[in-house]
């Protein structure tokens, strides 16, 4: 009979893993405090804004994950902005959304010595650590499409302000509509915080004397589920037999809306605008459905962040809100608070341009 | 002549290692050296009752659940006060709770382990998901989070603390399987179960606890993640069941029981790791990655019956030609 020892062996074990695991843990005796992870990365250099952009600049593209059709967008686009001005641009990334995915290529990056990383972070913070590392080793951070926690990085590539959303859009349809008549909104979700922030912006632009023959009647939510739009809308319609315009700040929203409205007595009737993708959209564009929307231009997002990444590592800025550099034939952009770059109003899309985009 | 499988993959990663300091930038490095070993280290931490497991003819998926559940609690019971000290072995505590739970199912009421913990892998992820929800609490302070970080290594080495405790617990499983008696029931529970009952092992009781030590461990690795990411989810660690059983059949531990050595499945876990960040340095796509581990899994388990097969089969044509 050996179960007996062997039961008090691994009893043993057991209690020495324990053991061990609360002595590893057990160091130092505090709970919950503050940490400092608000403000943007820090730096003691002085930006030169006269200083050349560097040659031979190697910059490397961390997308959320490497078959991200949108962010392959934004990288092709600024990898080839790196062969303007000399520097070698390069994607490479997790094949997995999650959270840690993307840790064990910031590493691999430091070591591969990059002059930059360009990340859009799958977690704000788990990818902290080390690109907290690879700033001390002197790799410049710049995150775009989706923020690390400032700490983590000197520059955030926006695509758009949410101000800037929310009037423009609010704007174009007036301009359809001659600035007269009932409108209504067709959101996400109820608490979407970027879908809400815009509709705020797009109330204050409503207040103004300009917009005086038009008035808001309602706002939908469609949930960004294709049958809830397309519902919604239908329903919109029914309701306010006057609605002029329909404005839907969602992709998924807009082509549902767009649909309804194509099959439907109402076409030619009610102006549709709002954020789509080109490919959504063609089709309705082609067919006059809705005649123009907007959203960012994904290339130039790339483009811009391959610009700014090359202006930090060549000393020409820092991250410091003032800060001016050159991004090619885009222009000159400011750095804002926080190391906030935003790429500018979104791009609007119609039948003379839509064919030049592909995503 | 008999292959030893484990001293392959040992010889392997040997080769890799050295291929990895012939021609890689930056791989020798102490920085790299540290990471590329911390990096796998709750799948490492895992991998070692898993082979206690496996070769007792079982298999426990919920692992990696369990790591989510072990960090989603440390997030939430941090977020809401309490001190670490308390938090580590209430989480400890719940580990041994869920291995209570897959051992009682797989030996009181008689299911396969395959079955108990394909279910237990969903229930403890929901369970993760109902303490946190899908968001992540972050701000763990550095007192904590150095002792798992990739930058703090035992002084004038590259081992890191997490790889440390592995060392340590994976030398006191390598004397637990291979030189007491308990060691040699696995074995026999795994070789023939039956037989191993009728001989006098307490294979029910030695069973649970190896389920108890491997949801201990597992729970354990979800506040060295939660550390190490300084972000506790719920869907921490998601599909790591599968890097742990790979990592303990790689190193050829058998996986319908019986077979196995402690030092193939470190050397497969080790394989995989540095593989992954030799792969990565070199900017091998992910996808290639996958499909290099998958080889190397395959061949690990084909290698060996192949063998076998042939001698077999020389065996059969020595003997028709002599007769």
């Amino acid at each position: 009979m050996k179960s007996s020892p062997a039961r008090r062996r691994a009893a043993t074990t057991a209690a020495a893993v324990c053991a061990l695991a609360v002595a590893l843990a057990g160091c130092g005796g505090t709970t919950k405090k503050d940490n400092d992870n608000s403000g943007p990365a820090k730096t003691d250099a002085k930006a030169d804004p006269g200083a050349p952009l560097k040659k031979g600049l190697k910059l490397a593209f961390l997308p959320k994950q490497i078959n991200n059709p949108y962010e392959k967008l934004i990288d092709q686009a600024g990898i080839t902005a790196a062969g303007e001005f000399g520097g070698k641009g390069k994607e490479v990334g997790p094949s997995d959304a999650s959270a840690s995915s993307q840790v064990s290529y910031i590493n691999t990056l430091v070591q591969q010595r990059q002059d930059a990383i360009l990340i859009a972070a799958n977690d704000p913070n788990a990818v902290c650590g080390p690109l907290k590392q690879a700033m001390k080793k002197d790799i410049k951070v710049v995150a775009y499409d989706s923020d690390t926690a400032p700490a983590c990085r000197q520059l955030f590539i926006n695509q758009a302000g949410s101000e800037e959303i929310g009037r423009s859009q609010v704007q174009h349809l007036a301009e359809q509509l001659d600035y007269k008549g009932e409108i209504a909104i067709l959101s996400a979700t109820q608490n979407a915080t970027n879908q809400n922030t815009w509709i705020r912006f797009m109330k204050d632009e409503l207040s103004k004397p300009a917009y005086k023959n038009m008035k808001l009647v309602k706002t939908v939510y469609g949930d960004d589920d294709d049958q809830k739009s397309f519902q919604e809308t239908q329903g919109l319609l029914k309701a306010y037999p006057k609605l002029k315009g329909i404005i839907a700040p969602t992709t998924v929203g807009i082509a549902a809306a767009a649909r309804y409205i194509s099959g439907s007595s109402y076409e030619g009737k009610v102006v549709l605008n709002g954020l789509g993708t080109p490919n959504q959209m063609r089709k309705y564009v082609k067919d006059g459905t809705v005649e123009q929307f907007s959203l960012w231009d994904p290339k130039k997002l790339g483009y811009l962040g391959s610009y700014a990444a090359a202006a930090l590592a060549s000393g020409q800025i820092t991250g410091a809100e003032g800060e001016k550099f050159k991004a090619g034939k885009l222009g000159e952009y400011t750095v804002g608070k926080n190391g906030e770059i935003i790429l500018g109003p979104p791009t609007v899309f119609d039948k003379a341009n839509i064919d030049k985009f592909d995503f | 002549m008999k292959l030893r499988w484990d001293t392959a993959v040992g010889v392997l990663l040997v080769a890799v290692f050295l291929t990895g300091l012939g021609t890689t930038d930056g791989f020798a490095s102490r920085d790299n050296l540290a990471f590329a070993f911390n990096d796998i280290a709750e799948v490492a931490l895992m991998a070692l009752p898993m082979t206690l497991l496996v070769v007792a003819g079982q298999v426990d998926l919920s692992v990696a659940s369990m790591l989510g559940l072990g960090s989603a609690l440390t997030g939430q019971l941090w977020d809401a006060g309490w001190a670490f000290e308390t938090i580590v072995p209430i989480v400890l505590l719940v580990g041994v709770v869920g291995g209570l739970i897959n051992g009682w199912l797989v030996t009181r009421v008689g299911l396969p382990s395959l079955a108990v913990t394909i279910g237990t892998l969903a229930l403890y992820r929901g369970l993760a998901s109902v303490v946190l929800g899908t968001g992540a609490i972050t701000d763990f302070p550095e007192t904590y989070a150095k002792w798992a970080v990739d930058t703090t290594t035992v002084p004038g080495t590259f081992l890191t603390y997490p790889v440390v405790l592995f060392i340590v617990l994976a030398a006191i499983a390598a004397v637990v399987l291979h030189a007491t008696g308990l060691g040699r029931s696995l074995f026999a529970i795994g070789a023939q179960e039956d037989a191993a009952y009728f001989a006098g092992l307490r294979v029910k009781r030695v069973k649970l606890l190896l389920f108890v030590v491997s949801g201990l461990i597992s729970a354990f690795a979800g506040v060295v993640f939660t550390l190490r990411y300084g972000s506790a989810r719920a869907d921490n660690g998601q599909g790591f069941e599968m890097l742990v059983i790979a990592s303990v059949l790689l190193g050829g531990v058998d996986f319908d029981g019986g077979k196995g050595t402690l030092f193939g499945a470190v050397a497969g876990v080790l394989l995989i790791g540095v593989l992954k960040n030799l792969l990565t340095l070199n900017d091998v796509a992910n996808e290639v990655q996958v499909i290099v581990t998958g080889l190397l899994l395959v061949a690990s388990v084909l290698t060996p019956r192949l063998i076998t097969t042939v001698s077999a089969w020389r065996h059969r044509r020595a003997a028709a030609s002599t007769s």
